[in-house]
């Protein structure tokens, strides 16, 4: 394989005792041979019950194949996936077709992005919520669809009885990926992967939704991995946030601390890239410069490089590793950096109100 | 939805009147014409004179079609003037009508029965040995003209291996009792089981050459939903919530694929029809493609109007159903 950060030594999270999910040099690539693409490199992480941790990065970065890959949703040709993904004891990546899919849906879930396309447009939405409990839960249609009224009611979809007869296309988009809630929650999983859930909602709905999924964990005790680009996000809802890059892992840290003291430049974009209430108007905001497509590959140092406002000479050399990081900026902090931030980038801007929280 | 019937109706009024003007002076615009084909050889100038003025071809074309006209509204379609001399043109339809609709019952039912599985399939293991071998076969189906297709099934399985009837829609002189016409329905209402078998062995050769194009078509556009439909976010959402293979390919892939598929069997319609003419000539099957066949060889215009008119007409409401059907399982269309 090529050279990169062995996580063998990875620290386990926060919360101590046995992690629910805990994935260890997953790796997925698409293609072989010269065309070969590794979209998701040797990333780890864990999850404890109940806890929210956030996959944060740009498009491309690998956060959405790394979910696909612990569901084992990915298309069946054309990819190989490699490392394990532990879930409460269990090697998912080793399980047979059918016993992925007994777990899919009762054991795990998963909310996407788009929830009108997510959504069966020929099918009544209280088959599409029932379908869930007749197969996990070997429930009789009649009660199945009783169940699912109280479903959606749950996640706060007015009239639901009403609803169950109507078709997806008759519901607006917030109250769709309600109901898409409504139905990843349908089985109580231990884990729900959230793909961007709000991505294509309007502003008011996604605080709405961000919400409504904040409650449903905490009141049920699911762990949710929240995959997002939107810091935003991730500081209302996650314990623990990492930040990928190039289909690595470059940055791990509690929330507060990652807000507080960003480290990898990469995360200091990112947060700098908000926009601010506070800020005079007509600034113009400060995205991180390039694009994806800049990269240059890990084997041949840091892929952010080319991007990067901190790079140093042997940014481009020496491939850096995925290491802990100082003690006194938070515990249990990873970072991928070979020149880190030493401040705050915000901390320049004319206020910081928002970022530590 | 009952607004919307009405107005299709309409619609279909207008076209149906377009279609007989056309119809009308096209059919007059045919070289020949009916006396000579009538006449024959032995036609004199006389005969020819008299035979013409008979049959009222001396008028002036609207004068000819404003006849036709006021006749047609009353369901009097003329009286043929070809080999079903005397009878009345509307009868040889009525008559004919069931076993063209038979045919292309059981032509269809073979197309859907083989094309929809064979298409899921072949979408399922895109470029495998069973996918490359049905587009290849597909494409042989679609481009084998119907007629020489419908030799090739006559020659091997009726003269040379001698395992189905050659032609015809029974055999003649077997006991069969004929209430509607369909003559497979017939003898299973009358339980005649002999005569049953026997249509139905009648049906199979010009029922499979038939079944060629629409087998391709609805193999072909069934194969192109299902690989559409595969990729779709909603399909994910059904492996993510860890349903069976039988549920997300009910449910979720065939529902959402089989609209496009239903669009193309209401066109395909038209096709079908077109291909009878051909199928029921070569295997001498008594329907309306036959008669009509036999009508342009003999100039039988008020039969050739009646065919061609029901033709339109079944096409027509054939269509409408099909709009119909896709406000059923399509829930976002509304008529």
């Amino acid at each position: 394989m090529t050279t990169q950060a062995s996580t063998t030594a990875y620290p386990s999270g926060a919360g101590g005792g046995e992690p629910l999910l805990s994935v260890r040099d997953l790796t997925v690539t698409f293609g072989r041979g010269g065309r070969a693409f590794t979209a998701v490199d040797h990333v780890s992480f864990d999850v404890q019950p109940g806890q929210t941790v956030g996959l944060v990065g740009e498009s491309g970065c690998g956060k959405s194949v790394t979910s696909l890959a612990i569901m084992q949703l990915l298309p069946s040709r054309g990819n190989t996936v490699s490392g394990t993904v532990s879930f409460a004891g269990e090697d998912l990546l080793s399980l047979s077709d059918a016993q992925m899919r007994d777990r899919r849906g009762r054991d795990l879930a998963m909310i996407f992005q788009d929830p009108l396309s997510s959504l069966n447009p020929v099918v009544p939405l209280g088959t599409q919520v029932a379908e869930v409990l007749q197969r996990h839960k070997g429930m009789k249609n009649a009660p199945a669809q009783k169940r699912a009224a109280e479903l959606l009611d749950k996640v706060g979809i007015p009239d639901p009885t009403r609803r169950l007869k109507e078709y997806p296309h008759q519901l607006s988009g917030g109250m769709r990926q309600r109901a898409l809630i409504a139905m990843a929650l349908a089985c109580e999983p231990r884990l729900l992967i959230a793909d961007e859930p709000t991505t294509a909602l309007d502003v008011t709905i996604q605080a709405q939704i961000l919400a409504l999924l904040k409650e449903l964990v905490q009141d049920s005790g699911t762990a949710l991995i929240m995959i997002t680009h939107d810091l935003g996000v991730v500081a209302g809802l996650c314990d623990e946030v990492n930040v990928l890059y190039g289909g690595r892992i470059v940055e791990r840290a509690g929330r507060h601390d990652l807000f507080a003291r960003p480290r990898h430049p990469y995360t200091g974009g990112l947060l700098a890239s908000i926009p601010r209430l506070t800020e005079e108007r007509g600034r113009r905001l400060t995205p991180v410069p390039g694009s994806v497509a800049d990269n240059i590959p890990w084997d041949h140092g840091c892929a952010f490089a080319p991007r990067c406002a901190s790079e140093i000479g042997v940014c481009r050399e020496r491939t850096p590793e995925l290491v802990p990081d100082r003690p006194e900026l938070g515990a249990d902090r990873l970072l991928r950096c070979h020149n880190p931030l030493e401040s705050n980038p915000l901390d320049d801007a004319p206020t910081t109100e928002e970022s530590g929280a | 939805m009952l607004r919307f019937i009405v107005r299709r109706l309409l619609q279909a009024l207008i076209a149906l009147f377009v279609l007989s003007v056309l119809l009308f002076a096209w059919l007059r615009s045919l070289p020949g014409g009916v006396v000579s084909a009538l006449l024959g050889e032995r036609g004199t100038p006389e005969s020819a004179a008299k035979l013409r003025a008979q049959l009222g071809l001396d008028d002036p074309i609207p004068v000819q079609y404003w006849r036709f006209l006021e006749r047609a509204v009353q369901g009097d379609f003329g009286v043929s003037n070809g080999v079903y001399r005397g009878q009345p043109a509307l009868d040889v339809f009525t008559q004919r009508f069931p076993a063209t609709i038979e045919l292309s019952f059981f032509a269809i039912l073979i197309a859907l029965t083989f094309a929809i599985p064979l298409g899921y399939f072949a979408a399922r293991r895109r470029g495998g040995v069973l996918d490359t071998g049905s587009v290849v076969f597909s494409l042989v189906g679609v481009a084998v003209p119907v007629f020489f297709l419908a030799y090739v099934l006559k020659y091997l399985f009726a003269v040379r291996w001698g395992l189905l009837p050659p032609s015809g829609r029974q055999t003649v002189g077997i006991n069969a009792t004929h209430i509607t016409n369909f003559y497979v329905l017939d003898a299973l209402m009358t339980r005649e089981w002999d005569a049953a078998w026997d249509a139905l062995k009648h049906l199979v050769l010009p029922a499979l050459a038939l079944s060629s194009i629409p087998f391709a078509v609805v193999f072909r556009i069934t194969r192109a939903a299902v690989i559409d439909v595969m990729d779709e976010d909603y399909v994910r959402t059904a492996r993510a919530k860890g349903l069976t293979a039988r549920t997300i390919r009910g449910r979720h892939i065939m529902r959402n694929a089989l609209i496009p598929v239903v669009t193309i069997v209401g066109l395909q319609i038209g096709a079908l029809l077109a291909g009878a003419v051909l199928t029921e000539k070569v295997f001498a099957f008594q329907g309306i493609g036959q008669a009509l066949a036999i009508g342009f060889e003999l100039r039988d215009y008020p039969v050739l109007q009646v065919l061609i008119m029901m033709a339109a007409l079944i096409y027509i409401v054939v269509n409408l159903l099909v709009d119909i059907a896709y406000a059923v399982i399509d829930p976002r269309v509304r008529l």
